[in-house]
């Protein structure tokens, strides 16, 4: 059994809020896209990429690439503080975790600002 | 002495416990949660790259379908719609067990059932639809 022990620490609710918020961003973006992909069928590349140079697709891409990377941190690093308990490796996953998101979050920038 | 109603809830299960107790079906499906969400992570680079060449130019596109097209990207690709409808239905299934709706043991089996109907119905229609 995992003995993690709650304590008086306001990350909690706030991370947990967080969560949910994003998650909810990121499922009516998904339902959006389908249905947006749905009607326009992109045939080819020009098609497939005006979708997203669009201007309202490209900032809800991007709030959803942003939902995406903080949900995913919240998520991960729940699960490496569960499962793993050397707190080095622990520590290491975290940073790495959270060096890649940032960069993730950047790079996703780059390349909708790009279009 | 303890029994199922005086034992102190919820748990919370260690790796070693997760492979050898036998869950019950509401517990595989928040397991799969995690896991579904982990592989989506690991997964996040490949997918932002493959973005990018899709975006980019009609060259790069054709790297990307090319890319795309091989068996082995085909069952990554299923492995993570899999992981995405999964991810995506029982992340739905906690939102309302959060507003307090189908706490009842045997409505939160009911939808978890629901969960692995939907979900697989989802990764089915869309494996037919985009990938074969």
């Amino acid at each position: 059994m995992i003995k993690r022990i709650v304590v008086g620490a306001h990350y909690g609710l706030k991370d947990w809020l967080v969560q949910r918020v994003t998650a909810v961003v990121m499922a009516l973006y998904s339902v959006f896209l389908i249905a947006i992909l749905l009607v326009v069928k992109p045939a080819d590349f020009e098609a497939w990429r005006a979708v997203f140079a669009l201007g309202a697709v490209k900032f809800a891409t991007f709030l959803f690439a942003l939902s995406l990377f903080y949900h995913a941190w919240i998520g991960v690093r729940d699960i490496w503080m569960d499962y793993v308990q050397p707190v080095g490796i622990r520590l290491t996953l975290h940073v790495l975790t959270l060096l890649a998101l940032t960069g993730y979050a950047g790079w996703a920038a780059a390349i909708l600002w790009r279009l | 002495m303890t029994d199922a109603s005086t034992r102190k809830r919820p748990r919370n299960l260690d790796l070693p416990s997760l492979i050898f107790y036998r869950l019950p079906l509401p517990g595989k499906l928040s397991i799969l949660h995690r896991v579904s969400g982990l592989g989506l992570f690991l997964l996040l680079g490949p997918l932002l790259w493959l973005f990018q060449l899709s975006v980019t130019s009609p060259e790069a596109f054709a790297t990307f379908r090319e890319l795309a097209s091989c068996g082995v990207a085909k069952v990554i690709f299923a492995g993570l719609i899999w992981a995405f409808a999964h991810h995506f239905c029982a992340g739905i299934r906690f939102l309302f067990l959060d507003a307090h709706v189908g706490l009842e043991k045997e409505s939160a089996r009911n939808s978890a059932i629901a969960v692995f109907v939907v979900s697989i119905l989802i990764t089915v229609t869309l494996i037919w639809g985009i990938l074969l």
